[in-house]
C-alpha cells in the first residue's frame, strides 16, 4: 500500500495545491486500494460500485485546470465515496435493496452536485442496510460489509461502507446518511468519525427518505478537521428542500482549527451510560472526559430523563414514515416489478408480488411495524404518543444547553459485534443506537470521534458530542481538542494500531 | 393496549401490498410482538398537556418563487420504469375482472 493513501484529506489537499501529487495519481491510488482489499472472500466490501472511470476523468479535469493556474476549491481533486441511499447520475443507486437493483436516478442529489462543483472525483458508491434499516450493513441485499479492524465483525450501519471505506483507506472522505446514528455508530466501530449535522443544515434532496423528519446526510472522514472541510462543502440552503434551513455552512473549518476548549462547559448526560454499556466502552469515555478536564474545560453531570423513552419513540415514529416513504416502490415507476405466479394480473397483486420479493426481513417488519403504528385505533396511543415524548426529550435538551454548551456521551453502547450475532434478534440490534438516537429526534448536530480501544478486545469505541440546534460549530472545536490530546497519547492516528490488510494482487480488477 | 397477533399481521401485509407466505406470517408475528411489547409504556409517558412534535425545527410557509423549475422529462420520468409505452407507465389490469 502506498504511504499516500494515509494521508487526511486535508494534508492531501495541501500535497495537491503544492502540485507534489497530481489529481489523476491520487484518484488512482486509491482505485488501486479499492482493487487490492475490497474484493474477494474476505475483502471489505465497502463498495457496491466503483466509479473508475469518470473518477479518473474528473481527476484530470482538475489536474488541467491547476495547470492553467486555475483557481480550484480546496478539495478539488481529493477522491470520496457517497453512500449508495444519495442518488447519482452516471452510476447505479441500489439503497442496498433488490427493489433497486441496477437503477439509475435520473438526477443528482444537491449533495452530489455540491460535490462535483467542488470537482471531487466520486470513487463510487458504498455498502449499505437495505434503505438504510439496520446497525451493522448486514440488511444488505449484496451481503454484508466486513470492518477492518476485524473481518468476522460487524462495521456498523447503516453506513458501514462508507466508515470502513475511510478506515481501510479505500476513500479518505465519504458521506453518509444518519437516521438514528448511522453515520456516528459506524464511525465509532470503525475508529472514524463522522457528523450528523443540524436537521436541514445539508439538503436532503436526494437522499432516498426513510423517515423524513429524523433523516440527515453528513460526513465521513478519518479527522475531525476533514469532517468540516467536506460539512462546509455540502452544507447550505437548497430551494429544493422544504426543510432545509437558509444558514450558511460556514465557521466549521476555523473551529476545527481554533483548538480551545478553556472555560467551556460540557455535560455528561447521566442516562447514556451505565448498564448496557461495554466496560472498555466507558473506561475510554473516562479517559477523555479527563483530558477535557486537563484541557480547562468544566465537566458537569447533567440528567436528560427523557432520553430513556427515545429508543421506544423513535421505533414507532421511524417505522411509520417509513412506511409512508417505501410506499412508492410499486413496481410501476421504478426498479423491479415481479409478477405473480398464479391468479389474476391486478396492479395490486403485482404490487404485493414485487414488494414481497424485493424487500428484505428487516425492510418488511418496519413497513408492517408503522403500518400498525398509524392504523385507525392505534395512530394516537402509539404515534401521536411518539411525537409527545419528541417534545419532552427537546424540552431535556433545551434545558441541558441551558446549562452547558456541549454533551457528551459514548457513540454506541459497545464496540463491533461478530457477523450473525444480533441477525435474529431485532431488539438487541436496535440498542445499538441507544445513545445516537435522542439528537435525531430533537434535531441537534452530533459527532463521533475514536475515544481509544477497549481493553477487553482490542476493538475501536466512539465518543459522540452533542450542541445546541445550528451550533455544529462547537463539535469540530471540542472535537478537535480531544482528538489531537488523544492522538498525542496514542503516538499518532488511531488507525495505525488496525491491523494491515491482506492485498490481493495488483492484477486484479475493480469491480 | 391489545398485543399484535398473526391475524393483525395478515391485514397489515395486505395494507402493506406485500405478500406473505404461511412461514413469513408466523415469524413477523412473534417478532413484531416482542417489539411492539417494548415500545407500548410509551404512549404513558406523555401528559395530555405536551403538544406534540412533527418535526425537529419548525418552519412555516416556506415557498418557492412561482417559475418552473427543475423538472424531468417524460423521457427522463420512465427511463427506471418496468415497463413504459407511449410516454406513460405501462401497468397490469387496474380492475379485477368478474
Amino acid at each position: 500500500m502506498t504511504e499516500l493513501i494515509k494521508h487526511s484529506a486535508a494534508a492531501l489537499a495541501a500535497k495537491l495545491a503544492a502540485r507534489e501529487v497530481s489529481a489523476v495519481e491520487l484518484t488512482q491510488a486509491h482505485l488501486d486500494r479499492i482493487a487490492a482489499v475490497d474484493g474477494g472472500e474476505r475483502g471489505i466490501h465497502a463498495f457496491l460500485h466503483v466509479n473508475t472511470a469518470e473518477a479518473l476523468a474528473v481527476a484530470a479535469d482538475v489536474d488541467e485546470r491547476r495547470a492553467r493556474g486555475e483557481e480550484l476549491h480546496e478539495l478539488a481533486g481529493v477522491p470520496i465515496a457517497v453512500k449508495d441511499l444519495i442518488v447519482t447520475v452516471g452510476q447505479p443507486t441500489t439503497a442496498g435493496s433488490k427493489i433497486l437493483e441496477g437503477w439509475h436516478s435520473p438526477y443528482d442529489a444537491t449533495v452530489v452536485k455540491k460535490l462535483r462543483a467542488a470537482r471531487m472525483p466520486i470513487l463510487g458508491k458504498t455498502n449499505l442496510d437495505e434503505f438504510a434499516m439496520g446497525s451493522s450493513t448486514e440488511h444488505s441485499a449484496y451481503g454484508p460489509t466486513r470492518n477492518p479492524w476485524d473481518l468476522d465483525r460487524i462495521p456498523g450501519g447503516s453506513g458501514g461502507g462508507s466508515a470502513a471505506a475511510v478506515a481501510s483507506f479505500e476513500a479518505p472522505l465519504a458521506l453518509g446518511t444518519d437516521t438514528g446514528g448511522s453515520i456516528r455508530q459506524p464511525g465509532a466501530v470503525t475508529g472514524t468519525v463522522g457528523v450528523k449535522p443540524t436537521y436541514g443544515g445539508v439538503s436532503r434532496y436526494g437522499a432516498i427518505a426513510m423517515a423524513s423528519s429524523l433523516d440527515q446526510i453528513g460526513p465521513v472522514s478519518r479527522t475531525v478537521l476533514d469532517s468540516a472541510l467536506l460539512h462546509e462543502v455540502i452544507g447550505g440552503h437548497d430551494p429544493f428542500d422544504s426543510t432545509s434551513l437558509t444558514d450558511p455552512a460556514t465557521g466549521l473549518v476555523a473551529a476545527a482549527r481554533l483548538g480551545n476548549v478553556k472555560g467551556m462547559k460540557i455535560g455528561v448526560v447521566k442516562e447514556l451510560g451505565g448498564e448496557g454499556y461495554q466496560a472498555g466502552v466507558e473506561a475510554r469515555f473516562a479517559d477523555s472526559l479527563e483530558m477535557l478536564r486537563s484541557a480547562g474545560a468544566e465537566i458537569v453531570e447533567v440528567s436528560c430523563p427523557n432520553f430513556d423513552y427515545a429508543l421506544g419513540a423513535y421505533y414507532l415514529i421511524m417505522p411509520s414514515e417509513a412506511s409512508s416513504n417505501l410506499a412508492k416502490f410499486d413496481g410501476v415507476r421504478y426498479g423491479l416489478r415481479v409478477l405473480p405466479e398464479d391468479g389474476p394480473m391486478t396492479i395490486e397483486r403485482v404490487m404485493g408480488s414485487t414488494r414481497a420479493a424485493g424487500f428484505g426481513d428487516e425492510v418488511k417488519r418496519r413497513i408492517i411495524l408503522g403500518t400498525y403504528a398509524l392504523s385507525a385505533g392505534y395512530y394516537d396511543a402509539y404515534y401521536g404518543s411518539a411525537q409527545k415524548v419528541r417534545t419532552l426529550i427537546q424540552r431535556d435538551f433545551d434545558a441541558a444547553f441551558a446549562q452547558v454548551d456541549v454533551l457528551i456521551s459514548p457513540t454506541a453502547p459497545t464496540t463491533a459485534f461478530k457477523l450473525g450475532e444480533k441477525l435474529d434478534d431485532p431488539l438487541a440490534m436496535y440498542l445499538n443506537d441507544v445513545a445516537t438516537i435522542p439528537a435525531n429526534m430533537a434535531g441537534v448536530p452530533g459527532l463521533s470521534l475514536p475515544s481509544g480501544l477497549a481493553d477487553e478486545d482490542g476493538l475501536p469505541a466512539g465518543i459522540q458530542l452533542l450542541a445546541p440546534v445550528r451550533q455544529d460549530a462547537r463539535l469540530y472545536r471540542v472535537g478537535a481538542v480531544l482528538e489531537t490530546m488523544l492522538e498525542q497519547s496514542w503516538g499518532g492516528p488511531i488507525l495505525a494500531k488496525a491491523p494491515a490488510l491482506a492485498e490481493l494482487a495488483k492484477t486484479t480488477e475493480a469491480k | 393496549m391489545a398485543a399484535i397477533n398473526r391475524d393483525d399481521v395478515a391485514h397489515l401485509a395486505q395494507l402493506a401490498h406485500i405478500e406473505m407466505t404461511d412461514d413469513e406470517l408466523d415469524r413477523m408475528a412473534g417478532e413484531l410482538a416482542v417489539i411492539v411489547d417494548s415500545v407500548k409504556s410509551i404512549s404513558e409517558v406523555a401528559g395530555n398537556d405536551v403538544p406534540a412534535t412533527s418535526h425537529p425545527i419548525p418552519l412555516s410557509n416556506v415557498l418557492r418563487e412561482d417559475v418552473v423549475g427543475h423538472v424531468l422529462t417524460a423521457d427522463q420520468a420512465l427511463s427506471g420504469a418496468p415497463d413504459a409505452q407511449n410516454g406513460r407507465f405501462r401497468v397490469p389490469a387496474i380492475l379485477e375482472e368478474d
